[in-house]
């Protein structure tokens, strides 16, 4: 396969790529050191300052978030592996179902279910609970995203785990392990890879999402992604402080990234699923 | 009796996570047969909001438009990923891996940030066109664009891997029996890498259909699915909603036990045949 004029075969793509790939992001690095006039300022990046509020409150909600799915899907997951293989697939299936619904339609559903007069607190209602509010609140927000993301948390989780051998399992049991000894210094270490890939998958949409802070957190709960959406479709149209904010919220990923890249090199393999 | 227990335990939760993943939908398409418009109350049985939605031109257009980007991008994102796919693999480890890198660019980087780029790159593409008196609108041409540019990545990437495991020897076997490059290309290499073509098409497809952020951005005039939603529950309640959910649960959920069926015949299959 190795040919010359196989080469030419990649030309088209590699074009697309410089233009459609390389290219924007270099203007979104070109805008956020520029101003209106096209001369090279920092002033974006430091008024980024100002703003600090908002991206400690998305990554500190993704964080709450990213907890959860992994303290929720690790368990589940586990069970799953287990199971026999027909039943393996059928739930697998279930998980992926409600993946395939649109997101918005998602979010949408957990609108109805926690207004003010959702059917959750007509539901206390009848036993004398609440009104609570529980719509445009930040724990909404967290319930949303985990809600959305729940799924790339397990699947990567339950394709490790389904390679763990029972007899490691039984062996450990054997040697006197409990089972929580087993989950600590057996499953959790074999895991790991699993682990960090459902990790990235889930913090990473978490940080940046912008329409689930959006219809669950109401105006007082906005996110990175709420203001960067603001800096080019939204009223307070500033591109270059957008774009300033968009090459932040990129390094933040990358450091994440490149934090779980730490314990484990898998990464891209399990990424695809 | 501990196992037991443990058993009864791990169902319970299994169940509850269910619930959990399904309540909401269960909800949604209980309601989009509520008489009224009450999110919250169940006043009566009704068909009406299915057919107020086959109705609603906004959204059988948006459907349309959909469903064209769909088709459009990811055939074209088949053809160059599974193109580029070859050609990568017969370049240099360096330069491989700095395309590989960039490949992986739009898989790895949050939505809002590819979506913003490309935003940017159409702002400037409309100024540079307008410089030479040509018309440059954001729209149709550049959702597809758009489309195309987040789907190659995934079709490269289930492309190559195919590529890797095919046995190198097939391809020269094909030359020595008289083939051209190009023959031996599309009748031995084609075939074998098929699994991971359909696969990175199949990818491709369903990312289309389902993408939101990167269309919110690059769209223009034009309105996908996912956006005609979203300017819906901005703007009023509407019972259609819930309705249009209920149908793409119906369809995926068919096409998903389709697809399951066949696996399930497809392994019955195989072990049948490992028996003989």
């Amino acid at each position: 396969m190795i040919n010359k004029k196989a080469r030419i075969a990649g030309v088209p793509y590699v074009i697309w790529m410089v233009v459609f790939i390389v290219a924007p992001l270099c203007m979104v690095a070109w805008y956020a050191f520029t101003d209106k006039s096209g001369q090279f300022t920092i002033d974006n990046i430091s008024s980024i300052g100002q703003y600090a509020p908002v991206f400690a409150r998305s990554i500190w909600l993704a964080l709450i978030a990213t907890v959860i799915c992994l303290l929720l899907a690790f368990p589940l997951s586990y069970l799953i592996s287990r199971m026999s293989g027909a039943r393996q697939s059928l739930m697998i299936m279930l998980i992926m179902l409600p993946m395939w619904m649109n997101f918005l339609l998602r979010t949408y559903a957990w609108m109805t279910l926690l207004e003010n007069n959702g059917l959750i607190n007509r539901f206390l209602g009848l036993f004398g609970l609440g009104p609570f509010q529980m719509i445009n609140t930040q724990g909404a927000v967290v319930l949303g995203m985990v809600y959305n993301y729940l799924p790339f948390m397990i699947l990567p989780l339950y394709s490790i785990m389904t390679k763990i051998d029972d007899s490691i399992i039984n062996a450990a049991k054997d040697l006197g392990a409990n089972m929580w000894q087993v989950t600590w210094r057996v499953i959790i270490p074999l895991a790991m890879p699993g682990i960090t890939t459902g990790i990235t998958m889930v913090f990473v949409p978490s940080i940046s999402t912008f329409i689930i802070s959006r219809m669950l957190g109401g105006g007082g709960n906005i996110l990175i992604g709420d203001l960067i959406e603001m800096q080019f479709l939204g009223n307070t149209y500033n591109p270059h402080l957008g774009s300033a904010m968009a090459l932040v919220l990129m390094v933040i990923v990358l450091l994440c990234m490149s934090i779980a890249n730490q314990f484990d090199d898998e990464e891209m393999e399990g990424m695809l699923l | 009796m501990i196992e037991k227990r443990m058993n009864k335990t791990a169902r319970a939760y299994t169940t509850l996570v269910f619930i959990f993943l399904y309540l909401p939908i269960a909800v949604l398409i209980l309601f989009s047969f509520n008489q009224s418009k009450s999110r919250n109350v169940f006043t009566g049985f009704t068909l009406d909001w299915y057919k107020q939605l086959f109705h609603n031109e906004m959204i059988i257009k948006a459907l349309g438009v959909t469903l064209l980007v769909a088709a459009v991008s990811s055939i074209i994102a088949t053809i160059l990923g599974t193109a580029a796919a070859v050609g990568i693999r017969s370049m240099h480890k360096f330069s491989r891996t700095i395309i590989m890198n960039c490949t992986y660019t739009p898989v790895v980087n949050p939505e809002i940030v590819t979506g913003v780029s490309m935003l940017l790159l159409f702002v400037a593409m409309r100024t540079a066109f307008a410089a030479f008196g040509l018309e440059f609108e954001m729209g149709l041409g550049t959702l597809i664009i758009a489309h195309i540019t987040f789907n190659v990545p995934y079709v490269i990437l289930s492309v190559s891997p195919k590529l890797r495991q095919m046995d190198k020897n097939l391809y020269e076997a094909a030359l020595d029996l008289g083939c051209s490059p190009v023959q031996a290309f599309f009748k031995v290499v084609i075939p074998e890498i098929m699994p991971g073509i359909t696969t990175g098409f199949l990818m491709a497809l369903t990312y289309s259909i389902d993408d939101f952020v990167i269309s919110y951005f690059t769209s223009g005039t034009a309105q996908t699915l996912p956006i005609a939603v979203y300017s819906m529950t901005r703007r009023k309640v509407s019972p259609e909603i819930n309705a249009l959910s209920a149908i793409l649960f119906v369809v995926v959920l068919s096409i998903l036990l389709i697809m399951n069926y066949r696996d399930i015949r497809g392994e019955k299959q195989l072990a049948k045949e490992r028996r003989i």
